[in-house]
């Protein structure tokens, strides 16, 4: 056996140490299925102490890690390095501290993002990111990639929601960040951390601020001919000076998908549908709704409908949030992007989309936070078709520099991770990703966290195949 | 004398850094204990203005010297704004100064602070290289969030030369409140109450007189009538008239409203403490211990701007903060730039080195 393995050992109780083959297989892979790494081990912590001791002595071992949560990453943030221990966070599960009168919730990394909101809800309180792996993804993993959700135009992402962190970086250093107060003097080192993809050490406990829940919703689905004049309704709206919590958009495709999958109610023949929702105190959303119907009047919709209640909105939203694993459903195998263009371009955007899948012969599919110009392009093909593959891989490339090159990013969400790091050069210069690495080097001068991730490098990992998570196989969980 | 350097753009401010061995950028001067200093300065005064703003993105990128007073103006033309309430804007603040400074005005109350807001940044390293990170869509996680760690950061690790910001549609219209709560029981239950109702408060701060508490609303007027209606009946106070509740906000955005002696009298500091609801007692308690103290306390419970005597009352408010594990910066007057309690990381001085090796700025003890 290994030196590392002996002094791994050293550290846990034997069932706390994964090492056979069978036991690694489900930690080979995450929500980036086509790639796949077998681990040395899988290192399952208890406490926060067994995280700092596993982290320092990979430090001092020059053994490389990734913290895992949940493995739902999409861009291959929590793939394993070959020769190197995961440690998987999800026994530290606790919500240490729940306090409604400063709104926040201190938690282990471990804590599913949903378990928040479930304990905040007593207390009118809520927890605002809500990625649609919400149900099964963890805080520590949503820190690391800085995760959103439907919500972000008004509420933020991940980041804005963190009022502090206490972590164990990869030099061993053990660090705590802010606290309980929203606000911060001196550099803003947990806005550094947050976003970092497992790069910098591993967060053991993070202080969240809760939001009181909104009082009132008013939720409004709008069919249209063509992708276009959905996107123009967005304008509209957005040129009225509304803020809506919620902006989304789906393709034909998608609702195609959807309708089967969930028999939501859509409009027939609608290119697009698109759903607004504004939210707030009753008084405010009663005088706003009337300027958002009148806005969505004006946008020619071949239908359009508000929610009558909640259930009718919860009906409108289990449409959106399942549109991507039905569409998944469609094509044995596909890919997700999540690039961001300037808003006003998205219909641009599609149009070239739409285009280059006409182009390559690869089906896409559109669902995606057009508030933000958060694109989120599903791409269709069937890995055991020659070729298939590799043209879908272009496409999904294309996809990206087109976004770029519109001045948006790479990502909005998903992270860099594995999948996108050659493509760093396209957004950034060499001075610039110089400087990444630069501080990247500060908090891991050993390049052990996560080796890999995020930084454009010589070789690819093997690639196997796309497809359904195997949680959203399950039925667990669905993406936006 | 220091001399000071006016570059005008950032290639011109890139060079200067290159040329000067240490310096430290400064905007308008108005939290000078920021930058008190014994170095060469480097003005951002020269790079002025707006670059790019498109209203239907949410979106604008401005110059790191442009006076925040003229981005809001500009940003008032079309029904946006920043919702941060930028402080000192009146004072001449620049964006940058702002950023580096890390300071929210009462607004930042219900949508988050400026580093809820900055989306990217172009700022020159310790070797004098220019380089952006962040982006410019209102979205973006590629990269380690840079700009947001340069929220706060001093100047201390690069200059900024450009800024992207995400904004907000203004409201249709505010009303503010004055809420009896002369005091600290009475102030917590309203802040800590309020904090968690359905009327979704802008603005919520305990005023530097300690006697009310000031509530300000955003929204349709009518709707934002009948919320005021149904906070009056929860507590005592009245509904201010517009140029009052104007003068009043304004007022606490350009510290007006916090000196801590007779106008005229020097040697008082300024100073910006981070802490939480729960704090507020016993901070109060120690803050009444100094007769010369004054503080506004802001954002809900969760910053105190105070003004105190130089010298012993600082030395006392240091000690306390300490005790009680705050931490604080002086914005201005003669105090230490940190109080209370600062722990200190490896990490600190490893970043510093990632983005200035050579040590051209001062550093966070400097
Ligand atoms: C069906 C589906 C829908 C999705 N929808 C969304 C969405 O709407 N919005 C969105 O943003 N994302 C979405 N995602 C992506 C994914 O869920 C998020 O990135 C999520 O934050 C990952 O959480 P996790 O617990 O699974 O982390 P993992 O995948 O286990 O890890 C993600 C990264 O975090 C690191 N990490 C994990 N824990 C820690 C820690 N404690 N400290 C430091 N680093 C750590 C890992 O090393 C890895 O780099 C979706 C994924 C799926 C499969």
């Amino acid at each position: 056996m290994s030196t590392a393995l002996h002094r791994l050992k050293a550290l846990l109780r034997p069932e706390q140490l994964l090492v056979r083959p069978e036991q690694l297989a489900a930690y080979e892979s995450d929500g980036l299925t086509a790639f796949r790494q077998r681990p040395l081990a899988v290192a399952v912590p208890e406490t926060g102490d067994e995280v700092i001791a596993l982290v320092r002595l990979c430090h001092e071992l020059k053994l490389p890690f990734v913290a895992r949560g949940s493995g739902t990453s999409l861009s291959g943030g929590s793939l394993p390095v070959a020769g190197g221990v995961v440690i998987t966070l999800n026994r530290l599960n606790r919500i240490l501290r729940l306090d409604p009168a400063q709104r926040i919730a201190v938690v282990q990394p471990g804590v599913i993002n949903t378990a928040v909101t479930v304990a905040a809800a007593p207390h009118g309180l809520h927890y605002a990111p809500d990625p649609s792996s919400q149900s099964i993804c963890t805080i520590g993993g949503n820190v690391a990639f800085n995760s959103g959700g439907a919500h972000c135009l008004k509420y933020g992402m991940t980041s804005n929601h963190v009022l502090g962190i206490k972590a164990v970086l990869a030099t061993g250093e053990v660090v705590e960040w802010g606290g309980v107060s929203r606000e911060n003097v001196g550099p803003d080192w947990c806005g550094l951390f947050t976003g970092n993809e497992g790069l910098f050490g591993i967060a053991l406990e993070i202080t969240l601020q809760l939001l009181p829940k909104a009082e009132c919703f008013h939720t409004v689905l709008a069919g249209y001919c063509t992708l276009e004049q959905a996107g123009d309704a967005v304008s509209a709206v957005i040129a009225s000076g509304l803020l809506p919590g919620a902006i989304e958009i789906m393709d034909a495709l998608a609702l195609e998908a959807a309708v089967a999958a969930v028999h939501a109610e859509y409009p027939t023949g609608a290119a697009a549908v698109l759903i607004v929702e504004l939210e707030g105190p009753r008084e405010v959303v009663a005088v706003d709704r009337v300027r958002l119907d009148e806005i969505i009047a004006a946008s020619q919709p071949l239908e359009s409908r508000p929610a009558r209640d909640a259930e009718e909105r919860l009906a409108i939203w289990k449409g959106r949030k399942s549109a991507f694993s039905a569409v998944g459903r469609l094509s044995p195998d596909f890919i997700v992007q999540d690039g961001v263009v300037p808003r006003r371009r998205l219909g641009e955007a599609l149009r070239r989309i739409g285009e280059m899948s006409q182009e390559v012969g690869i089906r896409v599919a559109n669902v995606f936070h057009a508030g933000d110009g958060n694109l989120h392009p599903l791409i269709l093909f069937n890995g055991r078709v020659a070729g298939d593959l590799e043209r879908a891989e272009q496409l999904a490339g294309r996809i990206l520099r087109m976004c770029v090159e519109m001045g948006g990013s790479l990502t909005g969400e998903h992270g860099i991770g594995v999948e996108k790091n050659n493509f760093l050069p396209d957004m950034f210069s060499a001075a610039e990703i110089d400087c990444l690495n630069r501080l990247r080097d500060a908090f891991d001068p050993l390049g052990i966290a996560n080796p890999g991730k995020m930084f454009p490098r010589a070789e690819a990992p093997v690639l196997t195949q796309h497809g359904l998570h195997p949680l959203e196989k399950a039925g667990l969980i669905s993406r936006e | 004398m220091n001399p000071t350097l006016t570059p005008a753009n950032a290639v011109e401010l890139a060079e200067a850094v290159r040329a000067t061995p240490r310096v430290l950028a400064v905007g308008a001067g108005t939290k000078p204990r920021l930058s008190a200093v014994s170095c060469p300065k480097l003005s951002t005064l020269k790079l002025n203005g707006m670059i790019e703003y498109e209203p239907s993105e949410f979106t604008f990128t401005a110059l790191a010297g442009t006076p925040v007073r003229d981005i809001a103006a500009t940003l008032a033309e079309c029904g946006q704004y920043l919702p941060f309430d930028p402080m000192l804007a009146d004072a001449g603040a620049t964006l940058g100064g702002t950023v580096s400074s890390g300071l929210s005005g009462p607004g930042r109350f219900r949508f988050g602070g400026l580093r809820d807001f900055i989306l990217g940044v172009q700022f020159v390293d310790g070797a004098g290289r220019i380089m952006r990170l962040g982006g410019k869509v209102v979205k973006n996680a590629a990269g380690f969030d840079v700009p947001k760690f340069f929220v706060g950061s001093l100047g201390r690790f690069g200059v900024l030369t450009e800024i992207t910001f995400k904004v907000f549609p203004a409201p249709a219209s505010r009303l503010t409140l004055l809420l009896a709560a002369s005091e600290i029981g009475s102030a917590l239950k309203i802040l800590t109450t309020a904090s968690s109702a359905r009327w979704e408060i802008e603005a919520l701060d305990w005023l530097p007189d300690a006697s009310s508490v000031a509530v300000r609303l955003g929204g349709p007027a009518p709707a934002l009538a009948t919320l005021a209606q149904e906070i009056l009946r929860r507590w005592p106070g009245r509904i201010l008239p517009v140029a009052e509740a104007d003068a009043l906000w304004a007022g606490l955005r350009e510290f007006e409203r916090t000196p801590a002696r007779p106008q005229g009298q020097e040697k008082t500091s300024l100073i910006k403490v981070a802490l939480a609801p729960e704090n507020l007692p016993a901070f109060h308690e120690s803050l009444a211990a100094l007769p010369d103290a004054r503080a506004h306390v802001s954002a809900g419970g969760n910053v105190a701007f105070v003004t105190v005597a130089d010298g012993t009352e600082v030395t006392v408010l240091d000690q306390q903060l300490s005790a009680q594990k705050l931490a604080a910066l002086t914005l201005r007057g003669a105090s230490p730039l940190w109080l209370g309690a600062r722990p200190n990381f490896k990490i600190t001085a490893a970043v510093k080195v990632a983005l200035d090796a050579g040590n051209r700025f001062p550093g966070l003890d400097d």
